[in-house]
């Protein structure tokens, strides 16, 4: 999807995949899988290199979970794992979001998680039964549910933007 | 606003799947055995009442596991757990069901409990994985509803080459029907004994419609990343890790070569010094002694 966008994409696996990177997916999965993995590949020194340098991180599902205070703590909230319950209750639903444009977004939730705590830096762009489900903060943008399985690219599209600008204000400086 | 909130709509089943690509499943009978898993790195358990290689020695029916241990693995991890139901009996996958497992695995290592049908997955809210020998067998199986297929190999034997075999007739079949005209397409769908619109969607994309897993003989990191060189999405295994020496750590070192398929380096390290792997079995024998597991449920 980002690579219809237009960017370069490439699999990040071991900490060097991070070099030249203007910003960084940590797509859904399991969160538990994806921190060992994180661990096993010694990849939390450069994903917090990444976060510090000021480029955009974008975490859907399991990302989130990955991104928020009692994991990797890029973003000032906290998630709840599998707060909608199980696969069974897994579903889509039209979710109206902040910043793409007033047409809803189809979104599809996966034993998906929601924010059960966000601090005053963190806007909410999107919630759903009364939880925030899409959140951004301090260059870091989340949400609960998986863009990334339909073909609607707005979400990719803002986290794009997020980069670009990110990377204008970093040539500025320089 | 245009739709409402749906659930267990195809998008919504395959997304599991979609999500557990690039990990490694695994079997377990108790929920010791499940935390053992997700220690390791395992993105899912799958409950079952005796590992393939036990199911061989013993005989006798094997059947979907106890609920109350299905319950127990569920209260043990926070990762998904799978569940398999014998082929055809549908009550069982009710059962699963109503015990709210994450997926069923209509699995050919259970004795069969209908030598003519399998269940109507489409019937049901929780998604399906299935086992296929070719890429038929696959297109039959998304036509009755799977949202997941993985190779059957042979269960059981730690010998990979059933596989191996498997996985390159699925993907070498999936690409071989994207050269076929479109006025093909219905004598191919005769030739795999498929539906003719699953035909269609794999020939459109030259590949399956749905996440593809090895399952089926995986007993070393080395066999993962084989696997997954193969075109394997991820992987299923099952007798290869609890009937090795070292559970624990052959766990993690075929997490690592199943993340890491690419980078021998990375899988060379994994592979050292992790004891005896379960031991092999020969498929010819098994075969002459009619014990194949993969010709059940075709």
């Amino acid at each position: 999807m980002l690579r219809e966008l237009g960017a370069e994409a490439s699999e990040v696996r071991v900490p060097d995949g991070l070099d030249g990177l203007d910003g960084l997916v940590v797509p859904g999965g399991e969160s538990t899988t994806i921190s060992i993995g994180i661990e096993s590949a010694g990849l939390e020194p450069a994903i917090r290199a990444h976060h510090e340098a000021g480029r955009p991180v974008f975490g859907t599902c399991a990302g989130m979970i990955v991104c928020d205070d009692a994991h990797l703590g890029l973003i000032d909230a906290t998630a709840t794992r599998n707060a909608f319950g199980r696969q069974l209750q897994s579903f889509e639903a039209d979710l109206e979001v902040e910043g793409i444009g007033d047409e809803p977004l189809r979104a599809v939730f996966i034993r998906a998680p929601w924010i059960e705590r966000h601090g005053p830096g963190v806007e909410v762009l999107a919630s759903y039964a009364g939880h925030p489900v899409a959140i951004r903060g301090g260059g870091v943008l989340a949400c609960a549910f998986h863009p990334e399985l339909t073909d609607d690219p707005r979400l990719h599209a803002l986290f794009m933007a997020m980069t670009t600008s990110a990377r204008e204000r970093q040539g500025a400086e320089r | 606003m245009g739709r409402v909130t749906e659930r267990a709509t195809f998008r919504v089943k395959t997304g599991l799947a979609e999500m557990l690509k690039g990990g490694v499943i695994m079997d377990v009978v108790t929920p010791e055995e499940a935390k053992i898993a997700e220690r390791a790195g395992a993105c899912a358990v799958m409950a079952l009442e005796r590992v393939p290689a036990d199911i061989r020695r013993d005989g006798g029916v094997a059947r979907m596991s106890d609920p109350a241990m299905v319950k127990g693995i569920q209260e043990a991890v926070t990762i998904p757990v799978m569940a398999k139901a014998r082929i055809g009996h549908f009550a069982e996958a009710q059962i699963l069901q109503a015990l709210e497992v994450d997926y069923i695995d209509e699995s050919e290592v259970l004795t069969p409990a209908d030598e003519r049908n399998h269940i109507d997955k489409l019937a049901f809210e929780v998604p399906f994985v299935c086992g296929a020998t070719s890429l038929g067998e696959a297109l039959r199986r998304l036509g009755e509803g799977a949202a997941m297929i993985r190779s059957k190999g042979e269960a059981g034997t730690g010998n990979v080459v059933e596989a191996v075999r498997h996985m390159r007739e699925i993907v070498a079949g999936a690409r071989r029907l994207t050269q076929l005209g479109p006025e093909e397409l219905a004598g191919a769908a005769k030739e795999h004994q498929a539906p003719l619109e699953v035909v269609r969607v794999v020939a459109e994309a030259g590949r399956l419609p749905v996440p593809l897993f090895c399952a089926g003989g995986i007993a070393t990191p080395a066999d993962a990343a084989l696997m997954m060189q193969l075109g394997a999405e991820g992987n299923f295994v099952g007798s290869g890790i609890f009937k090795s020496a070292d559970p624990e750590r052959r766990a993690c070192a075929i997490v690592e070569a199943t993340t890491h398929f690419n980078d021998p380096e990375r899988v060379t390290a994994a592979s050292i010094g992790l004891g005896e792997a379960m031991p092999g079995l020969e498929i010819s024998e098994l075969a002459a002694a009619d014990a194949l597991l993969q010709d059940r449920g075709a």
